[in-house]
């Protein structure tokens, strides 16, 4: 497992600490919706980054008065048909306005890193032998966009109505 | 017809080179089946039976001569010489091998035609009325919203993953040819008190296992928040669709559940954030888009009726196809002219390399070059002159193309069932054939008028059998193929579903019960009532007597 960050592979600071281990005592942990719940104010007190991992039927909703609180929000993608995250992603950054880092994580394919870019992911969780390599041919693919989304690159539309 | 500007060429470019390499790359192993199969589908080719099948599109059933002729090539370069056209407006060929896919496919991107998204859990090919921007009842072109929507479908970086395809269906006429009522999204134009084009919009129609009619979730949507709707309605879907079982995760299972109210007022919720945002259509992109659409070069002519009169008389049956397949243009002068894929024995929707050619030709000649297909699985020149139709109607008919039979008993829905269909019960193309067999007398196909029989292989209901007069649904009894019927559907303005008439039949007994039950609506006709207007008249009962005897009521 490697993970992409704007492009550039990075070791992970986030510590995953939704499994059963207990919390590092210091330093950035990556921690699920019910952790968060259940122990907000001493994740809180930590003072280091926080990050939130959300399955696929946790919407953004739920966290949506809480963002301020999180460096990073990791979405799950169960399996990749499920892409309920792609609408998640969208409204994280174009409606509750988050600004930190948006990771892709579960079963991330290549084929779909320019999905997750389009709509807002900036960080993924990808397999594979040459991670980076797959990761500059996916978004070499296409260069003609139809959709406006968040992420500012102009549609078609838009291009043909400067001209 | 739209034509590729820069960006669509480039972008149907790129999308063949990717899918190349996702071939390449599932040929050396490096993609499993499972993580190469969304990808094929995407890009319309599915396993079959005996080889691949590809399924590529005809945007709202639009064709050029020159694509025309590009199927023909592909028919015969990498199939066996022909091509099969579905009720999604489509083109299916059936013999296809995985290594010549990306070549085909590039072929296809050189003549401006696509696969995208003709399969996987995306929006699907936007389909209308084969008679989009010709016909007299029409409001309004739906080809330039349909365009908006391919465009906008295409690659959709939210959307690529739904719950389940998408099918998204546009009428401009009052007269629904594009049974928009039986679509995830149906799009009906209509004028409000101000007199203004709009749709009303129908969501959470659908076939399949579970059918559904479409319900109003709007009544009257401007054209330039068409596309932030739209996004509401699928990112609202996207959310929510079930993802646990595949039989209930279209759209249509979510709305019935949760009730149209409650769909409505999630949408509208969304639509609130969206709809003065960048997907407002602006109203020059429209009109970029209408350019395209404007009508070809007519000349003022008038109406021939006296002549035509005069040659219908002399021979009866050119009279017989004018009056069966050429249909009212809104142009004096003018007629559009149904092309038969259902000649008796014939394969519903299936057509050889040599006819397409042929067809193309034939296009060029008399209809400016441009051939339209319709969701019922012909095709249609929209544009040609009265003074040719007799020769025209010469030409067509040595090709073994003018079977008089637009909209009769013989004009068949079939979906590829069993010879074909690797999810398919029974064969459906054979029960096809035997009924246009049995009722192949023009005199009599006419007696009995307007009339539908729609043929499913399976219960996902690509014949749209639900919405026949007559429904036949191939199911397996215990290994053997029966067949079962229903009556009383329709797809058009006033769509209904059919009733279940009783036990399935085996094939042997299908074209039987067809003779009853057409017997039996002649015994009751009143007037010269259609089927449909029988049936909806006197019930299921006289024809489950007919079919199964009077003891099927005591039963
Ligand atoms: S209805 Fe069934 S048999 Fe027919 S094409 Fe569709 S899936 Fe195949």
């Amino acid at each position: 497992m490697a993970l992409i960050k704007d492009g550039k592979l990075v070791t992970d600071p986030f510590v995953d600490a939704s499994g059963p281990e207990a919390l590092p005592p210091t330093g950035p942990v990556l921690v699920t919706y019910d952790q968060w719940q259940a122990e907000r104010a001493a994740l809180l007190a930590r003072g280091t980054p926080l990050g939130i991992r959300l399955h696929s039927d946790q919407p953004p909703e739920l966290i949506a008065a809480d963002l301020r609180h999180f460096a990073l929000v990791a979405l799950e993608f169960p399996k990749f048909r499920d892409g309920r995250a792609y609408s998640y992603a969208r409204l994280l950054r174009e409606r509750y306005g988050f600004t930190g880092e948006l990771r892709a994580v579960g079963d991330v394919l290549l084929e779909q890193l320019f999905f997750m870019l389009r709509t807002g992911f900036d960080a993924f969780d990808v397999q594979g032998a040459d991670p980076l390599g797959s990761y500059r041919t996916a978004l070499g693919d296409l260069s003609v966009w139809y959709q406006p989304t968040g992420d500012g690159r102009p549609t078609a539309m838009q291009l043909r109505r400067k001209h | 017809m739209y034509r590729y500007d820069g960006f669509d060429a480039k972008f149907v470019a790129e999308r063949a080179a990717q899918f190349r390499r996702q071939v390449t790359r599932r040929l050396a192993g490096e993609l499993t089946e499972d993580q190469f199969r969304p990808l094929r589908l995407m890009n319309g080719l599915y396993l079959q039976l005996h080889a691949y099948m590809l399924r590529v599109n005809v945007p709202y059933g639009t064709l050029s001569s020159k694509q025309m002729r590009t199927f023909a090539h592909v028919a015969r370069t990498y199939d066996k010489g022909f091509g099969h056209f579905t009720t999604r407006q489509n083109i299916q060929y059936n013999w296809i091998k995985l290594e010549q896919a990306p070549d085909i496919i590039k072929e296809l991107a050189n003549a401006e035609i696509t696969s995208i998204q003709s399969s996987g859990n995306c929006v699907r090919n936007i389909t209308s009325d084969q008679y989009a921007g010709c016909a007299k009842d029409e409001l309004s072109d739906p080809r330039i919203y349909c365009e908006l929507l391919r465009q906008y479908s295409f690659l959709h970086p939210e959307f690529s993953y739904l719950p389940r395809k998408f099918k998204i269906a546009v009428t401009g006429s009052p007269n629904d040819r594009a049974a928009v009522a039986v679509h995830d999204i149906g799009l009906r134009m209509h004028r409000n008190e101000q007199d203004e084009i709009g749709f009303e919009v129908l969501v959470g129609g659908g076939l399949g296992r579970t059918p559904y009619i479409g319900q109003t979730i709007r009544n009257w949507l401007a054209p330039e928040d068409l596309l932030s709707y739209v996004e509401a309605i699928l990112r609202v879907y996207n959310m929510q669709g079930r993802r646990d079982n595949i039989h209930k995760a279209r759209i249509k299972i979510i709305v019935n559940q949760m009730g149209i109210d409650k769909y409505r007022e999630l949408v509208d919720k969304e639509w609130e954030f969206t709809k003065n945002g960048a997907l407002k259509v602006p109203d020059d992109e429209i009109e970029r888009i209408r350019a395209y659409f404007a009508p070809p070069a007519y000349e003022r002519l008038q109406d021939l009726t006296a002549e035509l009169a005069v040659a219908r008389k002399a021979d009866r049956a050119f009279d017989r196809w004018l009056r069966g397949n050429v249909i009212e243009h809104k142009v004096p002068g003018y007629a559009i002219v149904n092309v038969s894929l259902k000649a008796p024995g014939r394969v519903p929707g299936d057509i050889t390399a040599d006819k397409m050619d042929a067809v193309a030709d034939i296009a060029d000649k008399y209809s400016f070059g441009e051939i339209r297909v319709s969701h019922r699985q012909n095709l249609v020149l929209v544009d040609v002159k009265q003074s040719d139709l007799q020769q025209l109607w010469r030409e067509l008919f040595a090709l073994e193309l003018a079977t008089p039979n637009l909209g009769l008993l013989s004009d068949i829905i079939c979906c590829p069932g069993l010879d074909y269909c690797a999810l398919a019960n029974a064969r459906a193309i054979p029960i096809a054939q035997d009924i246009s067999h049995a009722f192949s007398d023009l005199d009599e196909l006419q007696r009995i008028g307007h009339f539908t029989i729609n043929i499913s292989g399976c219960m996902n209901a690509c014949g749209h059998h639900h919405v026949g007069h007559i429904g036949i649904l191939g199911v397996d009894k215990r290994g053997e193929e029966y067949f079962q019927l229903t009556l009383g559907g329709s797809s058009d303005q006033q769509a209904s579903l059919g009733d279940r008439l009783g036990p399935g039949l085996p094939q042997a007994e299908v074209p039987g019960a067809i003779r009853k039950i057409v017997d039996t609506f002649l015994k009751r006709r009143e007037h010269e009532e259609r089927f449909i207007d029988t049936y909806r008249r006197v019930g299921i009962e006289p024809f489950k007597e007919a079919v199964y005897g009077s003891e099927s009521q005591a039963a």
